[in-house]
């Protein structure tokens, strides 16, 4: 990408010798290799470096959002469970009855719905046309912080946010238990649960669903921090300060020091987890236990 | 008689193809008295495990009729919440691949504990205690550390074991047992039919032994039902069939078995396959198609399971004209016969 | 008679990886010193219970496994080691246990019995097609099962598609693991005979893996009783059955179920005072790690791995 951190801050009256010195200072004028380097092992020594752009260290101009956005994944995560196992666990008890059609069709539109489009409807139907949520912002102008009424806005700002992130996030989980059901209670084990006179409602809670939910609580680790790296769009849209837009905002003004941060704490995250899914699983099932 | 533990009449159970629904279970009529080991005998799509799993009402879409009397009271006919009383309770069942049958979430206690929680046979403090107890009378060593394992620790013969060991849990009175020893190897085979045998003269229960390995039939049973293509063919004591077989299917599969006395020969091919549950003559005799040298007036219309001696039924009065095309000898006096037969109408 | 193929010495190890840098541990000794020797044109049955390595045998020598030590001699060629040649490949083909699984559902029998030949000749269509045709008349097929798909078929027709593909390249040795043991009684004597057909027509040579001895009774001329990944006893099926040495091979062979039901009390004696026998003294049969004892010549044709006497 073409550009530095200075050139989104060029004054045109500055002349160019002082930048061209500028540069020189600030070191960007190294080849990429001594850049790189110096930037290593600054953050060895616990300096992430600063935003050239706000003039703020990175890890507080970061701090911020993250806070924001970890409320955000937060509310998602919970809502995406709550309403994503209930319908799961319905659609795949009663499979090819006609709730289960109308709970698949919802996950159908939901998967081939981009979610800017679906974050935008809810935005009007619900932000203008009926105003029932604020429509931009993590929380109301000139509100305390630590009051009870600044914590009741926040939650307001969140809830269509998380709505929009949820409702189409969710798609993935109804699937997957969907289909894990349905795979699990034509199993053999079930069958031996049934002639041990097990009734058909704990067939399910005993035997099924435990062995159903494996491939969610897999996929857990990823879902948590795959929400944690923020969504770029919902964020855009409902101008809510969180950590896709400082993403976005930060490469488009070319503030790379706050860009390569988050690119690690992105890759941080993916390991991370990664390493939880591989925890839980080996919580849940006993077949995988780690040494 | 009146003492049968079990009496099935006219057992119907239906499966639906393409809208329809096309009995895989035509009509089969059994008893089992107390302490008497019943096997149910047939190749793959004869209607043996279907009928196993109508006695525990244990299909999920299938249409089942007739009468299944179990102590006293029709099975058909009670609901599902006193079902679930009899599954597990009177009423046990043995499955065929230890690997998948058991929860593999769960501990093998837990599993053996859950059964006896449901019948309460056992008071909550007891359970446990119980749970080992069964483990180590199914002759599992270690029963304490295994009660602890998950089924995956086990080999395939020590998993049968417990599953054994959850089917006697609740002292049934009659036990189904659907091919127990199939997966197994032949040493683990032998251990787990005599763990079966010694259980079921322990408990004085009556076992219905699915099986297709007529080794397993002589050794285990005291009667023997032969299946073919969803109907009963041949009913008689194990000794009787195993000496005296009369129904052309029965004679067929022993035939097709490899024997000591005929190494290296040719075995005996039963022609043609099993006729799918949608494209069946319903009306003639089933096994018909496969025995085409056998004339079409041998063969009865609607076929009936009749006693030709005492205990001992046969369907169809083909068995009486059947000979197999395979044993040159028995094929030439036959055929022989009939010719002569045949000369005598010509003289009269 | 000239053997086709001779094993010496094989062994298969896996190795066992562990701790933080997934350093070898240990060694599972699949196969651990087996030799065996089938002239040609005879069936060699290999028979053992599950984990004995009768499979892990099979697949050594048609090159699925690596070999850890010793040598396989095919047509007094050495075919150990780690590359195999081409021609080896044709000259030795498999049969596999299920004959569900080992056909690929989305292709057409044409499809199936050809791909051998296509790999190894060119072929026009028309040739091909010839050349199938043949195959499945050989194999019993009617020719209108040229386009159809495995699921159309039953499971000993599937098995006969299988042995089609098999003997599309005119091998000389075929590895039969568990060709019938996913079948019916009547379907099993149907691929039984069928089996020794094609082995007389074109005069091949059998390694019959199996776990049924009734079976491998009926098929084999030479049998081998593997246990833990040693053979135990190898001779004539005349050997095995009515002089068997070693008390697994007895233990086996007492455990198989028999229809005579006149002899049904005097099996369960038998069966039950080889069990004895088998609890009280086979630690006398292995060495200090559980394993067979050296194979011991008993005839000409007969060994068994005793201990010494006295």
């Amino acid at each position: 990408m073409p550009g530095d951190a200075l050139s989104g801050l060029i004054d045109p009256t500055v002349p160019i010798e002082q930048i061209e010195r500028l540069r020189e200072q600030m070191g960007l004028n190294n080849p990429w290799y001594i850049q790189y380097r110096d930037w290593i092992a600054a953050m060895l020594q616990g300096d992430f470096g600063h935003s050239f752009f706000k003039q703020q260290p990175v890890l507080d101009v970061i701090g911020d959002r993250m806070l924001n956005t970890i409320w955000l994944s937060l509310f998602s995560a919970v809502l995406i469970y709550l309403i994503g196992i209930p319908l799961g666990l319905i659609s795949g008890r009663w499979n090819d009855s006609p709730l289960d059609s109308l709970i698949t069709g919802y996950t159908y539109l939901g998967f081939a719905t981009p979610t800017f489009i679906f974050g935008l409807v809810m935005l009007l139907l619900f932000g203008y046309t009926l105003g029932w949520f604020p429509t931009g912002g993590s929380v109301g102008a000139g509100i305390q912080p630590g009051t009870f009424e600044y914590v009741l806005s926040k939650i307001q700002h969140l809830i269509l946010p998380s709505f929009a992130i949820a409702l189409i996030g969710l798609v993935g989980t109804v699937q997957y238990l969907r289909s894990g059901i349905i795979e699990t209670k034509q199993k053999d084990f079930i069958t031996l649960a049934r002639a041990k006179g097990v009734t058909e409602g704990k067939v399910y809670t005993k035997h099924i669903f435990r062995n159903s939910i494996l491939p969610i609580a897999a996929f857990f680790g990823y879902e948590i921090t795959a929400l944690l790296g923020g969504s770029l769009f919902i964020e855009t849209i409902y101008g809510y300060p969180g950590m896709g837009r400082l993403f976005l905002e930060s490469i488009s003004i070319r503030d790379f020091s706050v860009a390569n941060v988050l690119i690690l704490m992105y890759g941080m995250l993916a390991i991370i987890g990664t390493l939880l899914s591989d925890i839980i699983l080996s919580i849940v099932d006993p077949r995988i236990r780690i040494k | 008689m009146g003492e049968e533990l079990l009496s099935v009449k006219n057992l119907t159970t239906s499966f639906k193809i393409d809208g329809t629904y096309y009995p895989a279970v035509d009509g089969v009529s059994l008893d089992i008295q107390p302490n008497e080991v019943v096997a149910l005998v047939g190749e793959s799509g004869s209607g043996k495990s279907a009928t196993a799993f109508s006695l525990m009402k244990l299909h999920r879409n299938a249409r089942i009729e007739g009468q299944v009397d179990f102590e006293g009271k029709d099975l058909l006919k009670i609901n599902e919440k006193k079902m679930n009383t009899i599954r597990g309770g009177e009423m046990a069942m043995i499955f065929q691949d230890p690997m998948t049958a058991l929860n593999p979430l769960m501990k093998i206690k837990l599993q053996i504990m859950e059964t006896l929680k449901i019948h309460k046979t056992k008071a909550k403090s007891e359970r446990e205690s119980y749970a080992i107890e069964l483990l180590s009378r199914v002759g599992i060593p270690n029963p304490e550390r295994v009660g602890e394992a998950f089924p995956h620790e086990l080999s395939g013969g020590m998993r049968q074991r417990v599953v054994i060991a959850i089917a006697i849990a609740n002292r049934p009175r009659l036990l189904i047992a659907d091919e127990p020893t199939t997966a197994l190897d032949v040493t683990i085979q032998a251990q787990i039919l005599d763990l079966i045998r010694e259980l079921q003269e322990d408990l004085n229960s009556g076992v219905l032994l699915i099986t297709h390995d007529l080794g397993v039939v002589a050794e285990m049973a005291d009667r023997v039902a032969v299946m073919y293509a969803g109907q009963i063919v041949e009913i008689a004591p194990v000794k009787e069939l195993f000496k005296y077989p009369k129904h052309p299917y029965t004679r067929s599969l022993l035939n097709s078995l490899p024997h000591e006395e005929q190494m290296g020969s040719r075995l005996h091919v039963i022609e043609g396959v099993v006729p799918a549950l949608n494209k069946m003559d319903r009306d003639s005799c089933r096994f018909a198609p496969r025995i085409p040298w056998i004339p079409a007036e041998a063969h009865e219309h609607n076929p009936e399971l009749r006693e030709i001696s005492p205990e001992h039924y046969v369907r169809c009065t083909c068995y009486k004209d059947f000979y197999l095309k395979s044993d040159p000898d028995i094929g030439l006096q036959v055929e022989q016969e009939q010719m002569e037969n045949g000369a005598e109408e010509v003289k009269e | 008679m000239n053997n086709l193929l001779e094993i010496n010495n094989l062994k298969v190890y896996y190795p066992i990886k562990g701790g933080f840098f997934n350093t070898v541990k240990d060694h599972v000794k699949a196969v651990d010193g087996v030799s065996l020797n089938i002239p040609q044109g005879t069936t060699y049955g290999l028979v053992g219970e599950s984990g004995s390595g009768k499979t892990t045998t099979g697949k050594a020598v048609i090159g699925l496994n690596h070999i850890t030590e010793g040598e396989i001699l095919f047509d007094g060629k050495a075919i150990s080691g780690s590359g195999k040649s081409v021609e080896n490949s044709k000259e030795i083909q498999m049969i596999f246990q299920d004959p569900y699984s080992s056909l690929n559902v989305r292709k057409r029998v044409f499809d199936i019995v050809s791909e051998p030949i296509r790999n190894y000749h060119k072929r026009t269509k028309d040739e091909l097609i010839a050349e199938v045709l043949d195959l499945l008349q050989k194999v019993g097929l009617p020719p209108g099962s040229l386009y159809k798909y495995p699921h159309e078929f039953s499971g000993g027709q599937r098995q006969r598609i299988g042995v089609a593909r098999a003997i599309a390249l005119n091998p000389k040795l075929i590895i039969a693991d568990e060709p019938v043991s996913a079948l019916d009684v009547s379907v099993q004597a149907q691929v039984l005979n069928f089996m020794q057909d094609i082995q007389e027509e074109l005069d091949l040579t059998m390694l019959f893996i199996a776990h049924d001895l009734g079976v491998v009774r009926h098929m084999c001329q030479h049998i081998g009783i593997m246990y833990q990944g040693r053979l135990v006893e190898e001779g004539t099926a005349e050997d095995i059955f009515s002089n068997p040495q070693h008390l697994y091979t007895k233990r086996l062979i007492a455990a198989i179920p028999d229809t005579n039901v006149d002899k049904i009390d005097e099996n369960l004696h038998i069966r039950q005072s080889v069990k004895e026998e088998y609890d009280q003294h086979f630690h006398e049969y292995l060495d200090e790690d559980g394993r067979a004892l050296p194979l011991i010549n008993i005839s000409a044709t007969h060994k068994a791995a005793l201990p010494a006497k006295g």
